[in-house]
């Protein structure tokens, strides 16, 4: 199977990683809209979305009623509905800007996902190899490259749009979009400065910072999230922002700007947008969980291999270490981490009032932005004193 | 881009150098913050609100005309159409104003069903208007829980009116049917299980930090600016004048019930916002007090047999009362001529009736005293310097409905 893969010419390669990140990422974000309004339901005690069905799965008896409740044909009917639904083009846009800022946007979230390492195998000498369509050695820096892109497309959607609502929501977008990055980089770096002991390789991997977390022993096994929880807190903060969810919505605020910069935009255009807003959801999720959370580690000293290890331990079969079996496993608690921060991040969302613009762009720049700054400080002197041998 | 509208005073101000240029934007009628058709004719410099120019109207059905095209009871639906989250209050409002107009005193149980109705049609717009500046503000789940207790009190107004929104429940001289068997346990029912959810709801904004960034200093009305603009209800007394017409000059039995006038102390949006929760426990209070005691007796005045109906059983039995029902159908309540103003203290302010009779069952004119219209009427003084998210929360912080603006 791997052989047959090597021998395919790179381009047929790509090709089909792109269309597995297309396939898997378009759903996922489908899902995700799905859960928001299932989860805002459920803390608003509204049933939520019950009611789309498909003939066939009507038949079955107590199945059908279940998965109705559960809404989860809505899943095909909003995505049905949005891609057969009339293209409205407004008069006054400029139409190839207007056509191009959905296809902007879908972009960047669709290129970092490739970068984003998912899940991990171990190979026959027992070392832990990262799964990723394209192991960068760069990482976080390509994902923060291609992903801050996104921020062109909003602007291209308000200014293309050629109306009032959607150009200040452009205007807010850029303008948030831009200072919260830098927090969210400065945030990162006393990370990598950690990894990186002095005499060994450098890299930004972001492989390598879940190798790290997963060491034997007390410091070695300990999730960052524990070791610079000031980090994690500035990444969170900035990553709702750069998502544009709440409390941060600025772009879109619908209270005042009605739809912000997708305002005139419909059907699958506006789609593309919010399948978008959840990608860059999702991947900014992954690289937290990779940075902070221990990427495909279950728990805190418990590595991935611990656990494969402990489960062939027990029970005794060869099958547990075949490297399939622990890729799957692998991905499956990352994808559970994941969804949690996805539910974390619709909890915020549907508790907390929102921010006004001037509050946010003080909130970056007079509050976040030092505090990552006085973080890295501290950490770049700690590191230096520690000289810490690895 | 460029803007549609030109301002003079933009115009003027624009001199050759560095003059930004200003940015008309129309907030409305079909805006979702605007709650109905208000309009809000913006003047933008950057998000600063510079001007602010409110467009009315939009909703103007010209019920004060049509008034004078139909008897008193007629008008009772029209009514429910001023102020819609609250039809119960202005049905007794417009109820009473006539009843002194024909000098009528209605009895007790009939006094207290009205101040009961009013009361719960008080915590339903206040949950409303509590619930929409949520949204105004981003915190949708308030909404959603504020619209869940009024599904309650929307259960109990079917049980006593038969009709959900538009109750039309008053009559001249007595209310449409008495209160149903059990209905005022119901009632009791709602209350208890009412405060604690309160209690939840508030609590999810009054000490949220957003919340308070968003809401506190913001849409400042100084105790003289609210008087001069004619403010009343909450927006007033959030001001810091405790002015409330059910202790001032009490109407339909207010004077026996023990209430508090909560009232704000630097009259910005956040001190609207907890006036209106306050009185939401104020009328619990109140409505548990009628319950109490609760009299027994006739729920409409009957010796006023020109005004009230007569009961249904009656009429298709005995001559008299037939003859009674068919000449109020057609005439309508003989009223003696003159003319009369009551205000009542709405949940969204003081809504006042000024009737002029000339005798017979028609009013010669009728006019209505709308408070969310004199309350917007400090929009173009109170949006200036805010930027456009708060113009959003102040609207919400204002709580009006058009129906009663454009009338």
């Amino acid at each position: 199977m791997l052989a047959f893969w090597s021998q395919l010419h790179p381009l047929v390669q790509g090709l089909i990683k792109g269309l597995a990140v297309i396939a898997v990422i378009f759903p996922l974000a489908g899902a995700s809209s799905l859960a928001e309004r299932k989860v805002s339901a459920w803390m608003q005690g509204r049933p939520g979305p019950n009611r789309a069905m498909v003939p066939w799965i009507a038949w079955i008896p107590f199945l059908s009623t279940f998965l109705r409740r559960l809404g989860l044909f809505h899943l095909l009917a909003d995505g049905g509905k949005l891609l057969f639904k009339e293209e409205p083009v407004p008069g006054h846009v400029n139409r190839l800007y207007f056509v191009l800022a959905p296809v902007i946007a879908m972009m960047p979230a669709f290129t970092t996902v490739t970068v984003v390492p998912f899940g991990a195998y171990l190979d026959g000498a027992g070392r832990t190899v990262p799964l990723a369509l394209a192991s960068v050695d760069v990482g976080l820096l390509a994902v923060f490259a291609v992903s801050s892109l996104g921020v062109y497309s909003v602007i291209l959607a308000g200014w293309a749009s050629n109306s009032k609502y959607p150009f200040l929501g452009g205007v807010r977008a850029s303008a948030q979009l831009i200072s919260y990055e830098l927090s969210l980089t400065l945030a990162v770096i006393p990370v990598f400065l950690w990894v990186n002991a002095p005499g060994t390789a450098g890299t930004l991997s972001l492989a390598r910072v879940v190798e790290f977390q997963s060491q034997p022993g007390f410091w070695g096994g300990l999730w960052f999230v524990f070791v610079m929880p000031v980090s994690a807190f500035v990444f969170l903060v900035s990553l709702f922002a750069e998502t544009n969810r709440q409390p941060f919505d600025m772009p879109e605020s619908e209270a005042d700007l009605v739809g912000g910069f997708h305002t005139e935009f419909g059907a699958f255009k506006w789609s593309l947008f919010f399948v978008a807003e959840y990608s860059h959801m999702l991947i900014g999720s992954g690289v937290f969980i990779l940075l902070f959370l221990g990427g495909w580690n279950p728990l805190p000293w418990v590595s991935l291999a611990d656990l494969v290890g402990a489960a062939h331990h027990l029970t005794g079969a060869a099958w547990v270490v075949h490297p399939a079996v622990v890729g799957v496993i692998s991905i499956v608690i990352f994808l559970a981490k994941v969804i949690a921060m996805i539910f974390f991040f619709m909890w915020v969302r549907w508790t907390l009032p929102r921010f006004r613009y001037d509050q946010v762009m003080k909130l970056g720049w007079q509050k976040l932005l030092p505090l990552a700054i006085a973080n890295l400080i501290v950490y770049a002197l700690a590191i230096a004193v520690l000289q810490k041998p690895v | 881009m460029a803007t549609e509208f030109s301002y003079p005073d933009s115009a003027a101000k624009a001199g050759p150098e560095l003059e930004t240029e200003k940015l008309s934007l129309s907030m409305g009628p079909s805006h979702p913050s605007t709650h109905g058709v208000l309009r809000l004719q913006l003047e933008l410099d950057g998000e600063v609100v510079t001007k602010c120019e409110p467009i009315i109207g939009y909703l103007h059905r010209g019920d004060e005309k049509i008034a004078e095209n139909m008897t008193y009871n007629q008008f009772v639906p029209y009514t429910d159409r001023l102020d819609y989250i609250a039809p119960l209050a202005n049905n007794m409002a417009y109820a009473i104003a006539v009843e002194k107009l024909a000098k009528l005193e209605v009895p007790a149980r009939c006094q207290a069903i009205r101040v009961l109705t009013a009361e719960l049609a008080r915590i339903s717009s206040h949950l409303l208007g509590l619930g929409a500046f949520g949204i105004d503000t981003g915190a949708w789940t308030v909404f959603m829980y504020t619209f869940t207790e009024r599904e309650k009190l929307y259960r109990l107004f079917e049980e006593l009116t038969g009709a959900r929104f538009t109750t039309s429940y008053s009559r001249i001289g007595g209310v449409a049917r008495d209160i149903p068997e059990g209905w005022l346990g119901r009632v009791n029912a709602f209350c208890d299980q009412f405060l604690p959810i309160l209690e939840e709801i508030l609590s999810l904004l009054t000490r949220n930090k957003i919340f308070m960034d968003r809401t506190v200093g913001i849409g400042v009305i100084s105790k003289e600016d609210a008087i001069a603009y004619g403010l009343t209800g909450p927006n007033l007394r959030g001001s810091g004048v405790g002015l409330d017409l059910r202790k001032d000059r009490p109407y339909s039995g207010y004077e026996q019930y023990e209430f508090d006038v909560p009232v704000g102390t630097t009259g910005d949006s956040y001190d609207r916002y907890l006036v209106r929760g306050e009185e939401m426990r104020q009328s619990v209070r109140i409505i548990r007090q009628v319950i109490a005691r609760f009299p027994d007796g006739l729920w409409y005045a009957g010796d006023a047999k020109r005004i009230f109906a007569p009961p249904k059983d009656k009429v298709l039995t005995s001559m008299e009362e037939l003859i009674q029902n068919f000449m109020l159908v057609t005439e309508g309540p003989l009223m003696p001529a003159g003319e009369v103003y009551f205000e009542a203290e709405n949940p969204k302010g003081v809504l006042g009736f000024y009737v002029v009779s000339k005798g017979g069952g028609v009013p010669w004119r009728l006019k209505i005293r709308a408070p969310s219209f004199c309350n917007l009427s400090i929009l173009p003084k109170l949006c200036v310097g805010a930027m456009v998210s708060d113009v959003v929360a102040i609207l919400g912080s204002l709580d009006f409905v058009m129906g009663e603006c454009d009338r």
